[in-house]
């Protein structure tokens, strides 16, 4: 069948299985390997990628039903402007060891930054609770996050004072 | 690599629709909403639809929080996310917050439905034990029109619901009782797990005394359906440390859990019995105003 798709801005269309999960499809079709295929059953959180501006788990998720809607992956974050905020994060705060889970880790704390700009810690760890890493402990991880939360929160402050 | 057997894919553009559908396909379709049930199950090939509806479309007609004066009416495509975050549902009845706090993980739960949390049919499935001690209705809705099936009838056993071919559930209906609440308490071995074993109570109160109570028991045996002695227990009964833990007895007499990864059956059990007694607890206390 043929899939139409609106991923990190580009409209793609590409025929493919029904059964095609949009984790394969990402990878194998789009050629998208930022988006890590882990454990396969909704429970690891490496293939986080957003449908919509919301983050999902994409080895549960067909490719069929991306159709039609705007999908964003982790090479989808950085902007002309540069890395995303979470991402540097990710690097000043030794947000990884082996970088398996970092994708969806990242996908996810933007997805948690875009609606709440000041998380708590305990927020923080709610979000990213469907999500497993086996190097980091996840305190870089909260670290890295709550960094970029502060980094953007200085450059709205900034922003703000500017244009007064 | 855990990839479903070979199926056709067609989206639902009304309930109508997928209803025409369904009826023409028969036992070889299956609907999916979030998929985050029917998805690991096809992929395990222990589900092999021929086809596969996709409603997701359907938000308009199906995704959809509504209070009347005597019931709340929740559409079968509303995500848990959206369950979890309605602080109107979670004043009317605060089990729902409880629960969905704890059903798998945020991300799971911007796709999961309650429709097809309860059309699963999962005996640890959380909703289903909500629904239970709610004295939840369930609307299926097919060619010729709609019926309306009581939860207790909902649930035919293990993975098997009332909806026939040709149907699907489309609304749950939940009376709202005043001098009523409700809570949820569940044990799980980590973030985002199966229940080992958990327990939903609601009471309505007439004064002092407990006027009707029931309770939902989750993962502890292969139905989920209220225990009945619990609420004949409960009736016309005052709140009391002693009543709880007689009514926790009564629990764990009408559990039948396996020994499995999760715990022994004496674990869960025992949990039976204490999360019944701490929910009832807490549903007491919310509905006579002791606690929020």
């Amino acid at each position: 069948m043929e899939i139409s798709m609106n991923v990190n801005g580009d409209d793609v269309v590409r025929d493919v299985e029904p059964r095609t999960l949009l984790v394969h499809f990402l990878r194998d079709h789009m050629g998208l390997t930022g988006t890590h295929w882990g454990c396969d059953t909704s429970n690891c959180g490496t293939c986080v990628v957003w449908v919509d501006e919301e983050p999902v788990k994409s080895c549960t998720h067909l490719a069929a039903m991306a159709g039609g809607h705007r999908v964003k992956t982790v090479e989808g974050l950085e902007t002309a402007d540069g890395l995303d905020p979470v991402q540097e994060g990710f690097i000043q705060c030794h947000g990884l060891q082996c970088g398996f889970c970092t994708p969806g880790m990242m996908m996810t704390a933007r997805a948690l930054l875009d609606r709440n700009p000041d998380p708590s810690e305990e927020v923080i760890r709610e979000a990213i609770s469907g999500q497993i890493c086996r190097c980091t402990g996840y305190s870089t991880i909260i670290r890295s996050i709550q960094w970029a939360a502060a980094k953007e929160r200085e450059t709205s402050v900034s922003l703000e004072g500017s244009v007064a | 690599m855990q990839v479903p057997a070979p199926f056709e894919y067609e989206r639902a553009t009304s309930v109508d629709h997928a209803i025409a559908l369904m009826e023409r396909l028969g036992d070889e379709a299956r609907i999916v909403a979030g998929g985050h049930s029917l998805l690991p199950m096809m992929k395990l090939r222990l589900a092999m639809p021929e086809y596969l509806i996709d409603i997701n479309d359907l938000v308009d007609e199906l995704q959809y929080i509504r209070f009347t004066e005597d019931e709340v009416r929740i559409g079968a495509l509303t995500r848990h996310q959206q369950l979890l975050e309605s602080d109107e549902l979670a004043a009317i009845f605060p089990i729902f917050r409880d629960a969905e706090k704890v059903i798998a993980d945020p991300v799971v739960r911007n796709k999961g439905t309650l429709g097809g949390s309860l059309c699963q049919a999962d005996p640890s499935e959380d909703l289903s034990a909500v629904c239970d001690a709610l004295e939840a209705k369930c609307v299926i809705r097919n060619s010729s029109g709609q019926r309306v099936v009581e939860m207790h009838d909902f649930h035919r056993g293990p993975y098997e619901t009332a909806v026939e071919d040709g149907e699907m559930l489309t609304e749950v209906r939940i009376p709202i009782k005043p001098n009523s609440s409700s809570a949820y308490h569940k044990v799980e071995r980590r973030a985002g797990d199966w229940a080992v074993a958990s327990a939903g109570a609601a009471v309505t109160m007439n004064g002092d005394v407990i006027a009707d109570g029931r309770v939902g028991l989750c993962a502890v045996g292969p139905n989920l359906t209220n225990v009945q002695p619990i609420s004949d227990a409960l009736r016309n009964q005052p709140p009391s440390e002693e009543l709880y833990a007689r009514v926790g007895e009564i629990a764990a007499a009408n559990a039948s859990p396996a020994t499995d990864t999760r715990g022994t059956a004496a674990y869960k059990t025992h949990l039976a019995k204490e999360l019944t007694i701490r929910s009832l607890r807490k549903a007491v206390a919310r509905a006579t105003g002791q606690e929020i």
